[in-house]
């Protein structure tokens, strides 16, 4: 006795049971309409009906108050974007050179390995906006000739060297989630240490940290507006005067609006980013 | 086998000792492999196999004894070149580990135009010529996960093969594989030893082993305990502990 052969690319399914699991889909999605509305009318009346809506309304969210800052705003946002787009490189630059210092094993490079570890050590464990305060305040006052003065420089710097603690560790992390028996393959066909980072080993580290990095990214977007204690006038900063200037706080959620509409692209991207990637790796299974 | 005389090893291993942490795994193990032969290694896992293999093309560096090959190149030398060693050393592990953000042919080229220098276009024009001999130029362009283990498996030979080696390990190569799979493996092996490349290989696969074997070697704790021609080990074995490995492999 044998069984009838479908073809190669047949589906079945009971239709019985496809029925069944249409009806669920749509309940499902009625359900989860229903619950969102609910909690959005939830939420609506309580804050509406609070006593001091009235006036936060009217010290958050001025119409007018909105338009005329908002210009200054988005211009003083530029200074933001300048800030991160020179750090970001630098950054990466950094934490690739620490992540890599930090495993060489020659004796020579000993004091290398030691600082670098040190650097990350410190760098890691201080908190961003001090470090700031620190090099802001701390450098041009040593007036050492040659040495810049300039706020946002110093501002810059601190970014860098903050981040790049970070990335550095990131780095390194990807570095070690590549396994070993990818570095014996390519020693054995002859490639030289260094070599076998170059080709075998960096490629595949920074792929699997691409994620965490972007996560990191969006960060320094926002840790941009640190600057702002130092004094240069950016979006926060200009908020800031904006508001004292009128004693309405609107121009600080118009700075968290220009915020926003740059971070949600990038975390959509790293999302994106992040479902590929699980995708390839669940497709690969073999390395 | 014509061209050496029957005394002249290719390969020599003599009192060779490696232990990892307090843990001994090579003990003052000594074999002779002649050129253009092909010696198969067997025994139970953890018997030194992977570990003597990794020895002879220095990825593992011996804690005692020496280790020459054409009685000029001193693998165990202190100051020795191991780059240039592995360059003339290839080896293949069980794990294929191919490179997964390379496609095939840039894990086999990788080696020729970075290693040996040679040009794109020579490095490529050889590859596709290796692919070809064992059956794989349509997979040239694929990345490894679109591969199945046996065609992983005769990548990775292909890959060691681009550096032109002077002798080849296998280091258990059709241990991950399914069953179906195995003999298109050794298919490429069998091509290889018949082209008269001198050949070490870790097996389980006995019947294979008797195949090709000129010499096979019984490793037990650290050293060989019963070497012969295939006859000699398989049909004949001498020592108690070989017969009763035979005896649960078979």
């Amino acid at each position: 006795m044998s069984n009838p052969v479908p073809g190669a690319d047949t589906v079945y399914i009971d239709p019985l049971r496809q029925e069944r699991s249409r009806k669920k889909a749509r309940r499902d999605a009625l359900i989860g309409i229903g619950s969102l509305l609910g909690f959005v009318v939830v939420i609506v009346l309580l804050v509406g009906r609070s006593s001091g809506w009235e006036a936060v309304q009217e010290t958050f969210f001025d119409g007018d108050q909105f338009v005329e800052s908002f210009p200054g705003l988005l211009q003083a946002f530029w200074l933001n974007v300048r800030i991160f787009l020179i750090a970001e490189p630098l950054i990466l630059i950094i934490g690739l050179l620490v992540a890599l210092a930090r495993t060489v094993k020659s004796p020579i490079f000993l004091p290398v390995r030691v600082l670098s570890t040190l650097y990350v050590d410190i760098f890691r464990g201080v908190p961003t906006i001090l470090i700031i305060f620190l090099l802001g305040f701390g450098m041009p006052a040593l007036q050492l000739p040659g040495v810049p003065s300039d706020a946002i420089f110093w501002g810059t710097a601190a970014l860098v060297l903050s981040y790049g603690a970070y990335v550095a560790e990131v780095f390194r992390a990807g570095i070690g989630s590549v396994h070993p028996s990818q570095t014996m393959a390519a020693r054995s066909l002859g490639l030289s240490s260094f070599q076998t980072n170059r080709f075998v080993v960096l490629p595949q580290a920074v792929r699997n940290v691409t994620p965490p990095l972007l996560n990191d990214f969006i960060s320094l977007q926002k840790d941009t507006a640190l600057v702002a204690v130092l004094g240069p006038i950016e979006v926060l900063r200009r908020a800031q005067i904006d508001t004292s200037a009128n004693f309405n706080y609107t121009p600080y959620v118009g700075a968290a609006l220009i915020f926003i509409a740059l971070t949600i692209p990038m975390t959509r991207f790293a999302d994106w980013i992040q479902v590929r990637s699980a995708r390839k790796r669940q497709a690969g299974g073999v390395s | 086998m014509s061209l050496q005389s029957e005394t002249e090893s290719f390969i020599t291993v003599d009192g060779v000792w490696k232990s990892f942490d307090t843990h001994p795994v090579l003990r003052g193990i000594s074999l002779d492999v002649a050129a253009h032969s092909a010696t198969v290694l067997i025994g139970a896992s953890g018997s030194g196999k992977s570990t003597l293999l990794r020895c002879i093309n220095a990825l593992e560096t011996v804690d005692a004894g020496r280790i020459v090959v054409n009685s000029e190149l001193d693998v165990t030398a202190f100051n020795a070149d191991l780059d240039a060693i592995r360059r003339r050393i290839g080896i293949v592990f069980q794990s294929y580990n191919l490179f997964p953000h390379m496609k095939v042919l840039e894990n086999i080229t990788l080696g020729p135009t970075r290693v040996l220098k040679r040009s794109k276009k020579e490095s490529v024009e050889e590859a596709m010529q290796l692919l070809t001999r064992f059956g794989l130029e349509a997979k040239a362009q694929d990345y490894p996960d679109r591969l199945s283990g046996g065609q992983s498996q005769r990548v990775a030979i292909v890959r060691a093969l681009a550096m032109e080696p002077e002798i080849m390990l296998f280091d258990e190569i059709t241990s991950a594989l399914d069953p179906m799979l195995v003999g298109e493996v050794l298919d490429a092996v069998r091509e290889l030893r018949e082209g008269g490349l001198t050949i070490v290989m870790a097996t389980h696969e006995m019947s294979f082993a008797k195949e090709i074997a000129d010499q096979v070697c019984f490793l037990r704790d650290g050293v060989v305990w019963e070497s012969g021609t295939a006859e000699q080990v398989f049909d004949a074995p001498q020592r108690a502990e070989t017969q009763n490995f035979l005896q649960r492999v078979n």
